[in-house]
């Protein structure tokens, strides 16, 4: 089959649907790639280095469009700015078109695609889910967009991230805030922090503790009992109380802070609206905040989605494109999550696409299949992974259940010492002289043995082995003896023993040898 | 020469074996331990050739160099990873040799003894027969095991606890009967029937145990071995096998202790045999699909570990199967050089023998101060960017320590979990020894990367 990547046709946008080095990959799977002429261009990909990769150039829109079984695209289908049509109106029936395409928000959009006839994939639906990790474009642009933001900020920021002291005086390092722990926040806390600010981070929910501490963000605690987590690892809505508190926090951090990033989103709903008008006013002149929620209606009062703005001495960045304002990165990303869609889409790696609504990714994925709505997905189930969290897991002490009763070793000392009692009655006094000889040296091996390293455990086996075969003097007593037999026997045993003592001291050599540092 | 000088040369030999196994606690001086214990040998070889023995000097050398000369090569070809059935034929040897002599000795007609002296001479040699011969047996069986010549899977028979006591009774009653018969001059009898019952009984000992109880087997029959020397130097009133056989006998119980106690078993329960067959309804998460893996591939691997700063590799027996000790030594090697912090955790029981997975990474020359035990870096793993189980499964099973129901459920395990990604080499989907599903395959930070260990790794090796 086809793959036809068209030039992304909306204002502002510089990514592209697959870069050169995806396309051998995506050739191994079976597939032809055909891109539109400066197709990558403002990603820094040239129409040559698509050709050297093994992709045709087609330089007419609507060719490339008719001629292709699979459209790959970033952005939805939109009108186009030359043809004066909409893009779905390239499309044929039996097509398939896979793209951001926010089913949610685009309902005409979906009915006009059902009304082609054609098969479409929306990347923004594909579910959480762990196998699904590799195709989730939603986190690879969230990732970009974060790591963005704090660019942006530094770009607008009058001073330095990191804190110095200098020839010329002090700098005391910057202080920023994300709210947010998601991708695009942990992004953000990660970029901010190895340029050198101190990085605070706020999330509703408190799992993400963990990850911001490991991106050596400092979370901040809400004095406040609530779980924020909602189905799939995303946001939920939180109650009014908590909000209240929540606020007061952001208060107090804005009259401190020098950035905050806001990364706040609840799934289909506005974006929470988290900093006021008034905390704006408290921040400090010169601050900056970076709503990546503009789009969403903006996690701050004041921002402007798109623009950048200047209000009571702060910068607002409202960017809606920040993956696009790192194209290259972001073409590479989205273009390999595209591959890893059509991956599992093609098991058989003949270049022939297979829509198994079987399989929960790309159930999930497909919002219209030859021409039928099938969108909204079911819910979906879980994977079983840890089901229901295990309410505190029983943790197992190893052994040590109860505290040692003094009747135990009383009892067997009892008996040891009735049992030597007893011996010492019946035996010669020769038989306890060995046996104090056998008592003592069973204590000194004892002692000698735990100190044994345990790396060296087989060659202690191999040792010992060699070093029990002192068995060879009783055979050595024997072998003089008149009797024919007996001295047979002790001479078999001899030989079993002595292969014994030099095998044993050979291979712990051998052994040894090879332990060095 | 004299009683007296030969007396001495064995004092001076007990010194060197317990010199040469206190050397075995640090690699340094381990190899100078090991002289210490050949000089021991030769020093009491020495001593007993020209002080005690009189004659058929001709028959005492050539056994002795035939003997040394079979061991030498044994020891030369042996690899290191059939290192745990050379121990275990190694072990049947002392065994047989315990057999001999104590038929030697009972037959022996210069050792005159009477009264009680004459009783504790017979039950002398009857222990140290009976010891001897379920060494011998047991220690073949656990040759055969070890080796693949026999199944793995222990083999339970029907009321086998039952039949052990009935051949413990009978021993105990033949015994008796011994030492009545033998005081009047006869005896033979019992002796061979007992030989006979304590050799079946080594074989249906081991037999009953499992292929990853092995461990605990060896070393248990290394004691075993050691107990039969002694009772030998019992028989024969000479205190440096006494001493040299309680040394040893220690030794292999201790490392059966610690061997159970890193299963967290009884000592007693794993000799009984049957692991996993007695914890009845294995808990029932144990065989339901708990979820989906995340495969990766070699190079995806590689790009994982080279971006990695801290990484824990924890070998199981899976690697010494796959022979792959070779090509994690290289892996290990292209990391360092790049920086990355390479280490290994072994966990006690890891292999078939104690120490077993040590002596496999010390051939590959893997430096071992790179090399850890289990409680030395059990607690670094919340650090580490990327662990990777080589052919282990029980060993780093999270249910040990958070299912009750489990059959493993105490045991200590290497927490790998703990650490950012995990990457598990496996055949395939197959449970461990223990039958017991592993979690750790499901978890969201685990990648499996399928297929033959060796194989695996040398193309993550390649992609480095």
């Amino acid at each position: 089959m086809r793959i036809g990547i068209p030039k992304e046709i909306h204002s502002g946008e510089k990514r592209v649907a697959t870069t050169p080095e995806i396309i051998p990959q995506l050739q191994k799977l079976g597939f032809e790639v055909a891109v539109e002429t400066g197709a990558g261009v403002s990603a820094n990909f040239s129409d040559e280095a698509y050709q050297t990769a093994g992709a045709t150039i087609v330089a007419d829109t609507r060719t490339l469009w008719s001629g292709s079984d699979i459209i790959m695209k970033v952005r939805g289908p939109e009108r186009h700015p030359h043809l004066g049509v909409d893009e779905i109106d390239l499309l044929s029936r039996g097509q398939v078109l896979i793209s951001f395409l926010w089913p949610g928000q685009n309902q005409t959009m979906l009915n006009s695609l059902a009304e082609k006839g054609v098969t479409a994939l929306a990347m923004d639906s594909i579910p959480r889910i762990s196998r699904a990790q590799k195709l989730d474009a939603l986190s690879s642009m969230a990732n970009i967009a974060g790591y963005r933001a704090v660019v942006e900020a530094a770009q607008h920021f009058g001073r330095f991230f990191t804190g110095q002291i200098t020839a010329a005086g002090k700098v005391p390092p910057a202080k920023v805030l994300v709210i947010g722990a998601g991708v695009a926040g942990l992004a953000a806390i990660g970029a901010a922090k190895s340029m050198g600010a101190i990085v605070r981070a706020f999330d509703t929910r408190p799992e993400v503790k963990e990850q911001v501490e490991s991106m050596d963000g400092e979370f901040l605690l809400l004095d406040f009992e609530e779980e924020g987590s909602g189905a799939g690892g995303y946001a939920k809505v939180m109650s009014e109380e908590f909000i209240a508190a929540e606020m007061a926090l952001f208060a107090e951090q804005a009259k401190e802070v020098d950035i905050i990033i806001t990364t706040a989103l609840i799934p289909g709903k506005p974006a929470p609206e988290l900093i006021t008008a008034e905390m704006v006013e408290s921040m400090k002149p010169g601050s900056i905040i970076v709503d990546l929620a503009a789009e969403q209606g903006g996690n701050c009062k004041l921002t402007e989605a798109g623009q950048v703005t200047q209000k009571h001495g702060v910068t607002l960045i409202g960017y809606t494109d920040l993956p696009s304002r790192l194209a290259a990165q972001s073409s590479q990303l989205y273009g390999t999550n595209l591959r890893h869609l059509l991956t599992d889409m093609c098991p058989e790696k003949d270049g022939k696409l297979v829509v198994d609504m079987e399989d929960e990714v790309v159930r999930g994925a497909t919002i219209v299949n030859d021409g039928n709505i099938t969108w909204p997905p079911p819910a979906p189930k879980l994977s079983a992974t840890p089901a229901p969290k295990p309410e505190p897991p029983a943790v197992v002490e190893p052994a040590e259940d109860k505290p040692p009763s003094l009747l135990g070793p009383l009892l067997i000392f009892g008996i040891g010492a009735l049992a030597l009692f007893g011996l010492g009655f019946v035996a010669p006094p020769s038989f306890m002289a060995h046996f104090t000889v056998f008592v003592l040296s069973c204590f000194v091996g004892y002692m000698v043995i735990w100190n044994v390293t345990p790396a060296l455990h087989t060659p202690l086996m191999s040792v010992t082995n060699a070093i029990s075969s002192i068995i060879i003097i009783g055979a050595l007593l024997q072998i003089s003896s008149g009797e024919t037999w007996i001295m047979l026997l002790a001479g078999v045993t001899v030989l079993i023993t002595s292969i014994n003592i030099f095998g044993g001291f050979a291979v712990t050599r051998r052994m040894l040898d090879m332990f060095r540092k | 020469m004299p009683s007296g000088v030969v007396t001495a040369a064995y004092i001076g030999a007990t010194i060197l074996f317990i010199l040469a196994l206190g050397g075995l606690s640090n690699p340094e001086t381990a190899r100078r331990g090991n002289l210490y214990g050949m000089s021991g040998m030769g020093l009491a070889l020495f001593a007993t050739i020209f002080g005690v023995v009189t004659g058929n000097y001709a028959l005492l050398i050539g056994a002795l160099v035939i003997g040394g000369t079979i061991g030498v090569i044994l020891a030369q070809r042996v690899q290191m990873t059939q290192m745990p059935e050379l121990v275990a034929i190694l072990h049947s040897l002392v065994g047989l040799a315990a057999v001999f002599v104590g038929f030697a000795s009972f037959s022996d007609p210069n050792t005159l003894f009477t009264g009680v002296e004459k009783t504790i001479h017979d039950i002398e040699i009857y222990i140290g027969i009976l010891i001897g011969a379920v060494t011998f047996s047991g220690s073949v069986i656990a040759f055969g095991k070890l080796s693949g010549k026999i199944g793995g899977n222990p083999l339970i028979l029907p009321a086998r606890h039952w039949l052990n006591l009935a051949l413990l009774l009978s021993s105990i009653w033949l015994g008796a009967s011994f030492v009545e018969q033998s005081a009047a001059g006869g005896g033979v009898g019992p002796l061979l029937i007992m030989t006979v019952i304590a050799l079946l009984f080594g074989v249906h000992m081991v037999m009953a145990i499992g292929g990853a109880d092995m461990p605990v087997v060896v070393s248990m029959l290394n004691s075993y071995s050691g107990w039969a020397a002694s009772a030998t130097g019992f028989m024969l009133s000479n205190d440096l096998l006494i001493v040299t056989g309680a040394l040893v006998g220690s030794s292999g119980a201790i490392l059966s202790y610690i061997m159970c106690r890193a299963m967290n078993r009884k000592f007693i329960a794993v000799i009984a045999g049957g692991f996993g067959t007695t914890s009845g309804s294995s808990s029932s998460a144990g065989d339901a699909e708990q979820g989906e893996v995340a495969p990766i591939d070699a190079t995806e691997t590689a790009v994982l570990l080279k971006d990695a700063k801290e990484v824990m590799i924890i070998p199981g027996y899976g690697m010494a199967v796959a022979q792959a000790q070779h090509t994690v030594h290289d892996i290990t090697r292209k990391l360092r050089d790049k920086g990355v912090n390479v280490r290994f955790g072994i966990h006690p029981v890891a292999g078939r023998m104690p120490g077993h997975m040590n002596v496999l990474l010390a051939e590959a020359k893997v430096p071992y101060d790179i090399v850890f035990e289990m409680d030395e870096i059990n607690d670094d793993f919340p650090n580490v960017d990327v662990s990777i189980i080589i052919g282990a499964n029980d060993i780093v099973n999270p249910s040990a320590l958070t299912d009750p129901d489990s059959p493993i459920a105490g045991m200590p395990v290497l927490e790998c979990w703990k650490g950012e990604t995990t990457i598990v080499l496996k055949r395939g989907m197959a449970t461990g020894y223990a039958g017991v599903q592993n979690p750790l395959f499901f978890l969201d930070n685990t990648r499996m990367l399928f297929g033959d260990a060796r194989e695996s790794l040398d193309a993550v090796l390649a992609n480095l």
